[in-house]
């Protein structure tokens, strides 16, 4: 089962679920996170942490251990 | 609802996702007439502003940026209590207009859509258009309003355009029928609703607004169930329960739901309406991102931009508080030539033109630091340098957010505490505004250059660092230290609680607008005379009061005056307390009449010593005095080493600052805050001190 915090960058997929129901991860899902969306890793930060997606159009950055709530599905 | 004539005044809410322009459209529709106060118990700020389409007034209401009315504290819970009207202190708005960034639907959307469900008169303002087709994009807007049902309005805000095409709207959107709007949700989820809206209105005999009883079941963080609606109970909070259990067994759980729903509706709305080429095209502000969030580039530029942040103010600074000075001597020299000498003159000069004085050497620093801010904010490079610093903040427990509001404080707290508006998370912004304060800002410098420079030996350690620099770093070493230290013990006790998220949109880049940028930075910059410059003008007179009376007769010169006057017998008071800190009555009466502004101790240490009150820092005949002070009555030496360090110390973590003890309870709208700011500050810099002398004393033997 991968998740979004073990991408590299380049690589693109789609989202499958978002785990929990606290405030983490009603907020990944309000930015857009919901099942089936495309996203694609632009970037980490210099530090290792946080992490940069393109969704919808936009620009969204989450920490690792957020986008581990993440499981997704990769394409490219 | 009633038709109003055109004279009432109608109320207009603006709500829309951050980023979006919105507070450049409240800037352009209200002018200069806007109103900013508070909403009782939270820290939201609450801005009104006037406005006016062919003599039908407006009173729009601009609620904080949100990308969703799902709120899950205090703070949230505002837009949406003014929204339904249950705020007194704000009319209910008889229709809300939402700002949506046109190169950005699909997120901006979400938010249209909860706003829709409210049911109340909406007019949609399409901004950014320019954007959306540099990027390559088309949108159908005809497409989208008949979709939509409600007036979508093209503008550009940053350019006024579109501004009376939208008041218009808004008037007319009034005139017509609203129809009941159409839920996104699916069949189960909406049966559920209706049944939890007959139970609370079995329960309270008034109905809650079905928009609240949505919230409710949606809200599995627990905030709205937990205070967030006064009303619920545990009747209420039972029924919840069941039916989140029944909806998850049924395929559709809380709070999944919501985003799945809302994101399906909007698929379906924009599908073709929104025409994109099928690559994105490398936008310049794509480009300019991969060298701003580079591992190497990202960081130097970065760590450019903040030294460069620094410099900008001590360059601004140093000129202008040498202008105020000079503007001060004047002033002075004038008063005295004109009015005899007496308690008069003494107020006006020592207590008035000083206390002008006080407020106004402020001002450079604070308007540099704002524009700066106002500047980075406004192109949107304020969400990288959050995503840069991140990894740093969330060792010691706040997040990248915090970062710039902090540094800031390394210049003057005042505007870095103000500037931590940006933290969305309470607890977060609420710590982070408690050890602001501890980064040694530049009143403190002169204090650490006139101890450093007379007593610390300008030798050599360690190849090229010479002590007294190194003693300089230390003293702004230990402030942040004791920061991290007091950041973990806050967390761990009285503002426990979950690690808030860091989901964090990076906006794209674009060139500030001067308009915005500049109001800002007047705003901000006169908010602080407003509030703060009253308490220091006042406080200041207080200390003159205190170092005037009671008048001694007897006394040949000023330094004796001093020592019969309140302040002096004040210090004289507290010797004992002080003493363990190495200190004698002189130093004590200094730190006394420093507390409302440490600038003040140079001049007051002067005057002790009889040589005035215009030395400063690199006096050497104040290094001289000091140097050559005993205790009285004795030939045993006051200054040494350690009593240097202890008094640095203290200086480095005392809270001695009106104005940011003002600004503090400003920022979180209750006296709580700078009364435990004040204490604990000034306690850890008591035991600071005590423990650098009694241990520095050891050494010195």
């Amino acid at each position: 089962m991968t998740v979004l915090a073990d991408t590299k960058v380049g690589q693109s997929g789609r989202v499958l679920q978002v785990e929990g129901m606290d405030d983490v991860a009603i907020r990944l899902l309000e930015m857009g996170l919901t099942p089936g969306v495309e996203f694609e890793l632009i970037g980490i930060a210099p530090l290792g942490d946080p992490i940069e997606i393109a969704i919808r159009g936009y620009r969204l950055s989450l920490r690792k251990s957020e986008a581990a709530r993440v499981t997704i599905e990769l394409t490219a | 609802m009633p038709a109003k004539s055109s004279s009432q005044t109608l109320t207009v809410a603006l709500i829309g996702n951050p980023n979006t322009g919105k507070s450049t459209l409240f800037s352009a529709l209200c002018g200069v007439r806007q109103r900013t106060g508070n909403y009782p118990g939270v820290t939201v700020e609450r801005k009104l502003g006037r406005a006016e389409f062919h003599h039908q007034p407006f009173t729009i209401v601009d609620l904080p940026g949100s990308y969703s009315l799902a709120p899950r504290s205090p703070d949230e819970m505002i837009a949406v209590d003014v929204l339904l009207g249950r705020l007194n202190v704000v009319d209910e708005p008889d229709a809300i207009l939402c700002i949506v960034d046109a190169s950005n639907l699909e997120r901006n959307l979400y938010l249209v859509s909860q706003v829709l469900e409210l049911g109340k008169p909406t007019v949609i303002a399409l901004n950014m258009v320019d954007v959306a087709r540099d990027r390559g994009m088309t949108i159908d807007v005809d497409m989208l309003r008949k979709r939509l049902h409600v007036p979508v309005i093209e503008i550009q805000a940053n350019r006024k355009w579109g501004l009376e095409e939208l008041k218009q709207a808004l008037v007319e959107t009034l005139k017509v029928k609203q129809t009941p709007p159409e839920s996104p949700f699916p069949e189960p989820f909406q049966a559920e609703v209706t049944k939890l809206e007959t139970h609370c209105e079995q329960e309270f005999g008034t109905p809650l607004p079905r928009y609240l009883v949505e919230r409710l079941l949606l809200d599995t963080s627990g905030y709205l169930s937990h205070g967030g609606v006064r009303e619920i109970n545990d009747s209420i909070q039972t029924a919840i329960s069941a039916a989140r259990q029944r909806l998850a067994s049924a395929g559709t759980p809380v709070p999944a739901v919501e985003a799945m729903a809302r994101y399906q509706w909007i698929g379906k709305l924009l599908d073709g309406v929104v025409q994109r080429p099928s690559s994105r095209p490398r936008s310049f502000s794509d480009q300019l991102d991969r060298v701003l969030t580079h591992w190497l580039w990202g960081t130097a530029v970065f760590a450019l931009l903040m030294v460069f942040l620094f410099q900008a103010v001590f360059w601004i600074a140093g000129p202008a508080s040498d202008l105020i000075d000079w503007l001060k001597t004047h002033a002075s020299n004038l008063v005295a030539a004109h009015l005899a000498e007496g308690a008069l003159q003494s107020l006006i000069i020592n207590g008035a033109i000083e206390g002008v004085g006080g407020v106004i050497v402020f001002l450079p620093q604070i308007f540099v630091l704002f524009l700066f801010i106002a500047i980075l904010e406004d192109c949107g490079y304020m969400s990288r340098a959050a995503y840069l610093m991140d990894r740093l903040m969330s060792r010691v427990g706040l997040s990248g957010k915090s970062f710039i509001p902090l540094l800031s404080s390394f210049a003057c707290a005042v505007p870095g505490i103000m500037s931590a508006r940006v933290i969305e998370n309470p607890r977060d912004r609420l710590i982070t505004i408690l050890v602001a304060p501890l980064m040694s800002c530049s009143a403190r410098l002169p204090v650490y250059t006139l101890l450093i420079g007379a007593f610390i030996p300008s030798q050599r350690v360690i190849g090229v660092f010479g002590l007294q620099g190194l003693t300089m770093f230390a003293m702004y070493t230990i402030g942040i230290v004791t920061a991290v230290f007091v950041t973990l013990v806050l967390r761990r006790t009285i503002l426990k609680g979950a690690t808030p998220p860091f989901v964090m949109e990076l906006p794209s880049y674009k060139i500030p607008g001067l308009g915005i940028v500049l109001y800002r930075m007047f705003d901000r910059g006169w908010a602080f005379v407003r509030r703060a410059g009253t308490l220091i003008f006042a406080v200041t007179i207080l200390v003159w009061a205190a170092a005037y009376y009671p008048r001694y007769e007897a006394a040949t010169n000023p330094s004796e005056q001093l020592r019969h006057s309140f302040l002096g017998q004040a210090g004289q008071f507290v010797e004992p307390a002080v003493r363990p800190l190495g200190w004698d009555w002189k130093i004590g009466c200094a730190a006394i009449a420093s507390f409302p502004a440490r600038e003040v101790v140079i001049a007051t240490l002067g005057v002790i010593y009889n040589l005035g009150e215009d030395e400063d820092e690199q006096s050497e005949t104040l290094r001289e005095t000091l140097r050559s002070a005993t205790w009285e009555g004795t030939d045993r030496k006051v200054f040494n080493i350690p009593v240097a360090l202890s008094i640095m110390v203290f200086f480095a973590l005392c809270a001695q600052c009106s104005s940011t003890l003002a600004v503090i309870k400003r920022e979180t709208n209750s006296w709580r805050w700078p009364a435990f700011t004040f204490a604990y500050m000034t306690g850890l810099a008591y035991v600071a001190a005590f423990l650098t002398f009694q241990i520095g004393s050891l050494f010195v033997g």
